[in-house]
C-alpha cells in the first residue's frame, strides 16, 4: 500500500501559464522565417542582400547535389581533425608533464603563458613569414587553438585530483605507474574533458577565420566565394553548415565524454 | 618568478641568433635578433604605432559595450522569465554554433567594410559569452536566498535589486572579462577581415606585406600585452564590485 503524501507547492500563488517546451522553442524561428519568406517576397531587400529562403535552401541542395559542399565540407573536417589531434595529444603531454613535475612546470609555463595570451589570430601574420599561407599556417594555427585549453585544463585537472586518493593509492602499494593509470588519470577524465570540448571548438572558430583569410576550398572558402559574387545564397548557407558542423563536432565529444565516464550519472 | 623559466625563451634566441649568424635562414624571413630588436625600437618610439593602438582600443570599446549591454539585457530577460527563456533560448543557442568569424561575410555584405561594420562585429562577439554568463548567473541564484527573501516579504524589484543580481554579479564579471577578451580578438579580426590599413591589425598586415619582421613582432607583442591588461582590468574590476565572490575565473 502507498501513501501519497501531497505536499503543498512552494509559493504557489496563481499558477503561471507556461509555455510547452518544443513548440515555443520553434516559434521564434518559424515567425522569423515567415517574416524573411514575405520580405523576400514583397521585394523589400534585394536578395544579395537577403535572398528568399527557398532560394538559401535551394543553393543548399545544389551545392550538396554537386558533391561540392560534401568536398568543401570534408576539407575543412580534415583540416580541424589534424590541427586538433596535434593540439591536443600535445596539450595533453604539455599539461600532464607540467602537473606531474614541478620541474618540468617551472621550465616551460612562463613561455607557455606568453604563447597563450597573444590570441590565435594574432599569431597569423607572424608564422605565414616562415610558413607562407599554405596548409602548414592553417594546421599550425588550428592546433594552436587546442594546445592552450588543453594544457590549462589538464594541469588543472589533474592539480585537482585529492590527495587523499593518491594516498589510498600508495596504501595498496600501487606503483608510480598504476596511480598515474587507475588514480589520477580516471580522476582528470571531466576537468580534461572540458579542455578537449572547448579546444575542438576553438579549432572550429580558428579554422573558419584562417580559411577567410587564404584558401581555395573549405567551408570559409565558400563564404568568400559567395561573398565575391555577391551571392547571399550561398553565405548563408555556407554559415548554416558550418554551425552544423561545429554542432556534430560538440555532440559526439559530448557523447564520448558520457562513454569515457560512465561512474558519473549524468 | 624562477629563473628557470627564462632557459627556454633565452635558448631560443641563442638558436635564433645562431641561425641568423650562421646564415643558415634566408635574411628575409628571419632578420638577426639586433636588427629586429633595433627595428622594434624605431617602431615603439614612433608615435604612428600607438596612434594605430589608440584607434584598435578605440573601436574595441565600442563594440564591447554595444554588445555587452545588449548581452546583459538578453541574458537577464532570459534569466528572470519563464516564456522568455523558452521562447528565445533555443534560437540563441542554435545561433551561438555558428563560428563568429562566419558572420563576417555576412556582415560586410549588409554593412559594408566600414566602422560601423567593424563595430557590429565586435559587438557579435562580445554578446555571446555576456549573454551565457548572465544568464546563467541569474538563473542560478540559489533557492536559499529567494526564500530568505519571500520570509522578509521582498517584492518582486526588491527581490531583484537586493538577491538576484548581486548573487549574479561575480558571474556577470565573468562575461565581461571574457566578452572584453573576445572583443580584442574580434578587433584584431575585424580590422583583418573589413578594412585594410587600420588599426594593431592593419599594423601587422603591412608589417607582413612588406616583410618587416620586427614590425609584425612588435605588433604580436602589443597584441598580447593589451589582451592581458584587459583582462585583468576585468579581473580586478569584479573583485572589487563583487567581493563577496572572491575568485572569479
Amino acid at each position: 500500500m502507498s501513501v501519497s503524501i501531497t505536499l503543498p507547492r512552494a509559493a504557489a500563488g496563481p499558477r503561471a501559464w507556461r509555455l510547452p517546451a518544443w513548440p515555443a522553442a520553434l516559434l521564434l524561428p518559424l515567425l522569423g522565417l515567415l517574416a524573411w519568406a514575405a520580405a523576400a517576397r514583397a521585394g523589400w531587400l534585394t536578395p544579395a542582400i537577403l535572398p528568399a529562403p527557398a532560394e538559401v535552401w535551394a543553393t543548399l541542395t545544389e551545392l550538396w547535389q554537386s558533391g561540392e559542399l560534401q568536398s568543401h565540407a570534408l576539407w575543412s573536417m580534415g583540416r580541424v581533425v589534424q590541427g586538433f589531434a596535434i593540439g591536443a595529444v600535445l596539450g595533453l603531454a604539455l599539461g600532464a608533464a607540467m602537473a606531474l613535475s614541478p620541474r618540468v612546470e617551472d621550465y616551460l609555463r612562463p613561455s607557455f603563458v606568453a604563447i597563450a595570451q597573444v590570441p590565435v589570430i594574432g599569431w597569423v601574420p607572424l608564422l605565414m613569414l616562415p610558413l607562407g599561407i599554405g596548409e602548414a599556417l592553417k594546421i599550425v594555427i588550428i592546433a594552436k587553438a587546442a594546445l592552450v585549453p588543453v594544457t590549462l585544463n589538464t594541469l588543472a585537472g589533474i592539480r585537482a585530483v585529492p590527495r587523499g586518493w593518491v594516498e589510498v593509492g600508495t596504501a595498496f602499494r600501487y606503483s608510480r605507474w598504476q596511480v598515474l593509470r587507475h588514480v589520477v588519470l580516471p580522476a582528470a577524465v571531466p576537468p580534461v574533458f572540458t579542455g578537449i570540448r572547448y579546444g575542438l571548438t576553438s579549432c572550429w572558430k580558428a579554422l573558419v577565420a584562417v580559411e577567410l583569410l587564404a584558401s581555395a576550398e573549405g567551408l570559409g572558402f565558400l563564404l568568400v566565394w559567395g561573398r565575391q559574387m555577391f551571392q547571399m545564397d550561398m553565405v548563408i548557407a555556407g554559415m548554416v553548415v558550418i554551425a552544423a558542423v561545429g554542432l556534430v563536432f560538440d555532440a559526439s565529444l559530448a557523447l564520448l565524454e558520457r562513454r569515457l565516464q560512465p561512474w558519473r550519472a549524468a | 618568478m624562477n629563473a628557470r623559466g627564462l632557459v627556454l625563451p633565452l635558448g631560443l634566441l641563442a638558436l635564433w641568433q645562431g641561425v641568423a649568424a650562421g646564415g643558415l635562414a634566408d635574411p628575409r624571413l628571419l632578420a638577426p635578433p639586433g636588427e629586429v630588436a633595433a627595428t622594434a625600437w624605431r617602431v615603439l618610439t614612433d608615435p604612428a604605432i600607438f596612434l594605430a593602438l589608440g584607434a584598435s582600443l578605440g573601436r574595441c570599446l565600442a563594440g564591447f559595450v554595444l554588445g555587452a549591454g545588449l548581452g546583459l539585457c538578453f541574458g537577464l530577460l532570459c534569466g528572470l522569465s519563464r516564456p522568455a527563456d523558452r521562447l528565445l533560448g533555443p534560437s540563441f543557442h542554435a545561433l551561438k554554433n555558428v563560428a563568429v568569424f562566419a558572420w563576417i561575410p555576412l556582415i560586410a555584405m549588409w554593412f559594408g567594410f566600414g566602422e560601423e561594420a567593424r563595430i557590429i562585429f565586435i559587438a557579435l562577439a562580445t554578446f555571446t559569452p555576456m549573454v551565457l554568463n548572465s544568464w546563467e548567473g541569474i538563473a542560478g541564484t540559489p533557492r536559499a536566498l529567494l526564500e530568505v527573501g519571500s520570509v522578509l516579504r521582498f517584492g518582486p524589484w526588491q527581490s531583484l535589486a537586493r538577491i538576484r543580481l548581486p548573487a549574479a554579479l561575480p558571474s556577470m564579471m565573468t562575461g565581461v572579462q571574457l566578452g572584453l577578451m573576445h572583443a580584442w580578438l574580434a578587433t584584431i579580426g575585424a580590422e583583418y577581415f573589413l578594412a585594410k590599413g587600420t588599426g594593431l591589425g592593419g599594423v601587422l598586415i603591412e608589417g607582413r606585406d612588406t616583410f618587416d619582421m620586427a614590425l609584425v613582432l612588435v605588433g604580436v607583442v602589443l597584441l598580447g600585452a593589451v589582451g592581458l591588461v584587459l583582462s585583468q582590468m576585468a579581473r580586478l574590476g569584479g573583485a572589487r564590485l563583487a567581493p563577496w565572490k572572491r575568485e572569479i575565473a
